[in-house]
């Protein structure tokens, strides 16, 4: 028997701490890969004699998410790091990104791959301008759901009272950003109280601990019913002529970005808008049936359509738009601040097209929370612009589909990754 | 309503690993698959036939040899290319030696750093403009923070400074001649996914992940192989003066350069009882193994920066 067949597995959840060292994120993820038995012994005299060194009585626990030589020495973190821990039942990704304004960027790109993000408050301090650029910045990249985790409650002696404060106003900011599905729990991250133990300080609280929030939080795809989105990565042509049955083989290989697909479904190849049929999912050359969100698949055809890289495949009766013009919310990523003269790549699934600038509606200021007027865009700006495309891409709304509802903006003279888009 | 699928933390972290491989094969023009024989490049020979069969892989596989590595793993190595009926390429640190590319400090010094050297001449050698490894981000902490589409320049240099973002699973595997990409596909893996990944495949490992007898000393604390012998016979790793040799029952958790790679005590002699050791172990895959890591808590991000992989 195998060791998997005794425990159930609850997949994988990704998920993002928002907040800054002062509100003790990295003690935090530190408590929480320590309390899971994550933290290895070695690694643990190491952090030990690295909190003696820095004269500090007690192990720091926010040593462990330190990352680079530059942030050891300057003591603080400067880009995404990513942490794993698992319960047995479920495997857990951290991205873990810093939280100062400057840093916009880094948590964008943490958080455009979380299902889950913890917004961190310092129960002293209350709900910040920070916490709810946090707050607004998750509700943009469209993560569904929301702990705010109230941190630092032994420094308020474990007042049932302050929480409730600071949930009210919390709620009372929620409702005017349109953020949903919201949890809120105190804690200690320094004492581990209500992390992955109760402890025994917070005993007016009732609800779950943080870990068996995220133990029960959706993964990504399991909620509401999607349209089939299948980008064409890479076409299998093994005309093997050897084995006469690989003759005609022609495999379109991809990820299923939404939905399902199983063998017979009636489909469309885009941008051709030629229709056939499915007569073959497989894996690995092996037939498996049917399909669904997230897994990397090979479709086989009924008819010969050519197709390639850059195709989409979707069902016949949900074709999503094709559309040369976009509106999108942007985030600048890149020192060198968008040219409105110039020519840029927009990679959307897998197919790029070249693409121009014809606009900016207005720019969020992330502290107010105020839309501007604005003509340009630097690092770490959030604008809602305009995009004209010499490709046509097949798209949905962010908000229905990431999948298809994000691009990249490419700087093709440095081949860098310089913008982040959500289609409107 | 229709029924929600979920799939498993396995079946999610394979799915996200044909689909980087894929993105390698559909961006990059000449792609190579790094493989070294070792437990985590094995698992990357499976991915890529998920990926790409009932056709070949499209990459040659290239192992970058010390010299100085384990002849079972060598011989698992060859196996394993031919029994998939792909291209291997091994270029030698040795070459590099001869042609004075590559300067030892002294005969003895480990040869796992200058891999880098060799690496990058076969990159120029064939015109590889990506190169597809099996480094996973729980390894080590430089490691967490590198992408998975990762941009090196002509030098083969990492900057950790000025890395690509890298969002939602949209990669930028684009470069100019000379550069070129680092991609790997297991980065979200742990050492506990390699193994149950192992496990639920039925993966052949070579036999020296498993618990075996050997000669060995304690050296500073940590387990030492002695007279290990190379694939032309010759015996390396040979004790120092006044050290007394045991036979040991242990297992390699990782697998490189004899020098710099240590085993562990063990009895786990299949894949389930090294699950259970691999659960319930209480140091790190490197911290136990790997002798070069110890040098300096940032002496992976240094050689990175120096074109390691």
């Amino acid at each position: 028997m195998s060791t998997q067949d005794k425990i159930e597995d609850h997949g994988l959840l990704r998920f993002l701490t928002c907040g800054s060292v002062d509100d003790g994120k990295s003690t935090l993820i530190g408590r929480l890969l320590f309390d899971t038995k994550t933290i290895l012994a070695d690694t643990l005299s190491a952090i030990t004699r690295t909190s003696e060194k820095r004269g500090m009585g007690a192990v720091d626990l926010s040593l462990l998410t330190d990352g680079l030589q530059a942030e050891r020495e300057q003591g603080i973190t400067i880009d995404v790091a990513y942490r794993y821990f698992s319960t047995g039942t479920r495997k857990y990704i951290i991205a873990d990104a810093p939280g100062h304004e400057q840093y916009t960027r880094n948590m964008i790109t943490a958080a455009s791959t979380a299902n889950l993000a913890i917004i961190l408050i310092d129960a002293r301090k209350g709900v910040l301008t920070q916490t709810r650029r946090h707050s607004k910045l998750a509700s943009l990249v469209g993560i569904p759901h929301l702990i705010v985790a109230i941190n630092k409650m032994d420094l308020v002696d474990y007042s049932q009272e302050t929480y409730e404060k600071i949930k009210a106003d919390y709620l009372e900011f929620a409702a005017k950003v349109g953020i949903e599905d919201i949890r809120f729990i105190p804690l200690s991250a320094l004492n581990g109280d209500m992390i992955v133990d109760r402890g025994d300080a917070l005993n007016w609280y009732d609800g779950p601990t943080l870990l068996d929030m995220l133990e029960v939080a959706p993964a990504a795809h399991t909620e509401h019913d999607e349209p089939f989105r299948f980008p064409v990565q890479y076409v299998c042509r093994p005309q093997d002529s050897a084995n006469p049955e690989l003759h005609d083989y022609r495999g379109f290989m991809g990820r299923i970005e939404s939905g399902s697909i199983k063998v017979g479904d009636a489909v469309t190849v885009l941008p051709s808008g030629r229709e056939s049929t499915v007569k073959s999912v497989q894996l690995g050359g092996v037939d498996i049936g049917a399909a669904f969100t997230e897994q990397s698949i090979t479709l086989l055809l009924a008819d010969e359509i050519d197709t390639s890289r850059g195709d989409m495949i979707v069902k016949t009766a949900e074709a999503p738009a094709a559309v040369k013009e976009i509106r999108a919310t942007v985030c600048w990523l890149a020192e060198t601040p968008l040219d409105r003269a110039r020519t840029y790549l927009i990679r959307h699934t897998t197919r790029d097209s070249k693409a121009k600038l014809t606009g900016i509606d207005h720019r969020l200021d992330v502290n107010t929370l105020e839309n501007l007027p604005a003509d340009k865009l630097a690092m770490n700006d959030i604008a809602e612009v305009s995009f004209k495309l010499a490709q046509p891409l097949f798209v949905d709304p962010y908000l229905e589909n990431r999948g298809t509802g994000a691009f990249i903006i490419i700087d093709e003279s440095s081949n860098n990754t310089v913008g982040a888009g959500m289609i409107l | 309503m229709t029924q929600r699928n979920t799939l498993t933390h396995l079946d999610w972290l394979e799915a996200e690993a044909i689909h980087i491989m894929r993105e390698v094969a559909g961006q990059c023009s000449n792609p190579v698959l790094l493989f070294s024989g070792g437990k985590d490049s094995i698992c990357m020979l499976r991915i890529a036939e998920k990926a790409f069969r009932p056709g070949k892989f499209p990459f040659p596989l290239m192992h970058i040899d010390t010299g100085h590595n384990y002849k079972e793993v060598v011989a698992f190595r060859d196996k394993r290319a031919a029994e998939l009926g792909e291209r291997l390429i091994v270029r030698s640190v040795e070459d590099s030696m001869q042609r004075g590319t590559v300067v030892l400090k002294h005969e003895g010094e480990s040869r796992n750093k200058h891999q880098s050297v060799t690496l990058l001449e076969a990159i120029e050698e064939f015109g590889f403009d990506a190169c597809i490894g099996g480094a996973r981000r729980d390894e080590e902490k430089a490691r967490a923070k590198e992408r998975i589409f990762s941009f090196r320049d002509e030098f083969g240099q990492w900057d950790p400074k000025n890395q690509r973002p890298e969002l939602w699973s949209l990669y930028n595997a684009r470069s100019h001649k000379g550069e070129n990409i680092r991609a790997f596909p297991i980065s979200n893996w742990t050492e506990m996914d390699v193994w149950q990944y192992i496990e639920r495949e039925g993966l052949e490992l070579p036999s020296i992940y498993f618990a075996h007898t050997r000669p060995v000393v304690i050296r500073q604390g940590s387990i030492v192989p002695v007279n290990v012998p190379l694939m032309n016979g010759e015996l390396t790793n040979l004790p120092k003066a006044g050290e007394e040799i045991v036979d040991l029952q242990v297992r390699f958790r990782t697998v490189g350069d004899i020098s710099c790679t240590a085993p562990v005590e063990s009895d786990a002699d299949n894949v389930e009882k090294i699950v259970l050791e691999t659960a319930t172990t209480t140091i790190t895959e490197r911290g136990a193994t790997r002798l070069d890591d110890q040098t300096s808590e940032a002496s992976m991000e240094q050689r990175k920066k120096e074109g390691y992989f």
